[in-house]
């Protein structure tokens, strides 16, 4: 068992969240950052899909009552284990009373916790993915007691992984066309590549909302599937780009869709930071 | 095959059907005619189907799928006679209190239309309507056969929290909250029903295809069937209406 001490700013439990229960309005949810959850996963040979604990901008504070081995990745917000710092991207044993808690961010915006065998929470639609409405709990909050296995330390899982830094501070998003890119005018679509565009304060789960606004006319579609990556020109022209905890279906023109791997490079951003677009061809 | 498809890759491993680009019943059950071949046919690879208005959205397991070669199966698969298409389609009969007490803007839209609460009522409860998709919320189903005369428009600024089961009505659109939510919507009832239950094993009783017809009861009606509901016990009325 872990307790949480501290909830952080929004942390909830995620896997690789659900497929197949789009058709019901039920939103794919899931890591935001697929690599570095996996990779959190990986060092401590659990299988790819454990859940584990997405923190966004703040740190938790827990309380482990059992021993276990946990493995942080993706932004750098300074882990400790009672008063010692940590590394990341490297297993770590923990022993029944100690405490992890999180301080300065130095890089990122999203932090991974991986504990031997994954976090135990409820399972609701083959998925332990929080998300209001589907999982009883839908985010962290202090006292929560979260179920883990008790697991001892095994030092063949000493791997460390260096951090590559470029994945942090890329400014580039990688994207194809999406359903109703060509029904941007040629001035729109140069626009789109050329621009840099700064993210936000609407950012979460559920999208990014980019700050800066193109010239549009575009009509809006008749309501359709979308997708996490897609991004959506609104009719005032500013561009929405969908997070893992989106809607199933829109009615915006879908102009863009990310590469998977991209919104992964995106979710470790924040406010104010900026990105550009690259066109891949399909 | 009666439409001329069109074929689009969206993102790694999904790819967009879409149908003419207007909203009618032929072209839901062309959609989920389609649907169900695919189904039947269970096409290697294919992890989910999504069915809106005039559109399918495929998704394969594997990133590297190659467009051209799933499209040409897709292609096959629609141009099958439809043998399987025996889908049962249900009509939904849904208990809706009109009270004022949840119809909070029954009085707006009745001011503004120059009619009775009454009339409205009786509009919304008489019509019967499609389930074209379920989207927006999980359980949320988007409705097809709004009388012209309900019509109106979305609130220009959202409520931030409006009611689960509350009935409303947006643009030329109705439906029912199935969770509480922000929303835009004139509430002009409220529904005990259940239109998400992640403890069934089918979440949503009705599913695209099917219809929902609404009747009017009393707030102690509400609050009976409201029990019933929350013990697990209410049965919703419902007939088969073709197959």
């Amino acid at each position: 068992m872990v307790k949480v001490i501290k909830s952080g700013f929004y942390s909830t439990i995620q896997d690789f969240g659900r497929i197949g229960y789009q058709h019901l309005g039920v939103p794919y949810s899931g890591v935001l950052d697929c690599y570095s959850a996996s990779i959190a996963n990986a060092i401590l040979g659990n299988n790819k899909g454990a859940a584990v604990m997405e923190m966004t901008m703040v740190g938790v504070t827990l309380q482990f009552d059992c021993n276990t081995n946990i493995c942080i990745t993706g932004a750098d917000m300074s882990p400790k284990i009672n008063s010692n710092a940590i590394r990341l991207y490297k297993a770590i044993a923990i022993k029944a009373g100690d405490v992890l808690s999180f301080g300065k961010v130095n890089y990122g915006f999203r932090s991974y916790l991986a504990v031997s065998e994954g976090f135990k929470t409820e399972v609701v639609m083959k998925s332990r993915s929080m998300y209001k409405g589907v999982t009883n709990k839908f985010v962290l909050k202090e006292n929560d007691e979260l179920s883990i296995s008790n697991a001892f330390f095994n030092n063949k899982k000493n791997a460390i992984i260096k951090v590559d830094r470029n994945y942090f501070t890329s400014k580039i998003i990688e994207v194809f066309k999406g359903p109703e890119f060509a029904c941007l005018s040629k001035e729109q679509q140069k626009m789109m590549f050329s621009k840099i565009f700064t993210i936000s304060k609407e950012n979460n789960r559920m999208a990014y909302q980019l700050k800066e606004s193109l010239a549009n006319n575009l009509k809006p579609i008749i309501t359709s599937s979308v997708l996490p990556g897609t991004v959506q020109l609104t009719p005032s022209g500013k561009l929405i780009i969908l997070m893992k905890d989106c809607q199933t279906t829109g009615g915006y023109p879908r102009v863009l869709q990310l590469k998977e791997s991209s919104v992964g490079i995106l979710s470790q951003k924040f406010t104010g930071q900026s990105i550009s677009f690259k066109l891949l061809e399909y | 095959m009666i439409f001329n498809l069109t074929y689009k890759p969206y993102g790694e491993r999904s790819i967009l059907v879409e149908w003419p680009q207007v909203i009618n019943k032929k072209i839901l059950y062309d959609v989920l005619a389609f649907k169900n071949k695919i189904l039947k046919n269970d096409i290697e690879l294919i992890i989910d189907i999504n069915t809106a208005y005039n559109s399918l959205l495929i998704t394969y397991k594997k990133i590297k799928t190659s467009f051209n070669t799933q499209v040409s199966i897709l292609k096959e698969t629609y141009s099958q006679e439809n043998i399987y298409n025996k889908q049962i389609f249900k009509q939904w009969e849904i208990p809706v209190c009109y009270d004022v007490d949840f119809g909070v803007d029954l009085k707006t839209i009745s001011l503004a239309k120059n009619t009775t609460k009454e009339f409205i009522i009786k509009q919304h409860s008489q019509a019967i309507y499609t389930v074209y998709f379920i989207g927006f919320l999980p359980g949320f189903l988007y409705l097809g056969g709004l009388h012209k005369a309900l019509c109106f428009p979305r609130k220009e600024t959202p409520k931030l929290q409006i009611e689960k089961g509350a009935v409303a009505i947006g643009g030329n659109q109705t439906g029912i909250y199935p969770s509480e939510s922000p929303g835009g919507w004139n509430i002009i009832g409220n529904t005990p029903i259940s239109f998400f239950n992640v403890t069934k094993n089918n979440a949503c009783f009705a599913k695209p295809g099917d219809s929902i017809k609404f009747y009017s009861i009393s707030l102690k009606k509400y609050h009976d069937i409201k029990s019933l509901v929350d013990a697990g016990v209410y049965q919703i009325k419902s007939e088969v209406v073709n197959g």
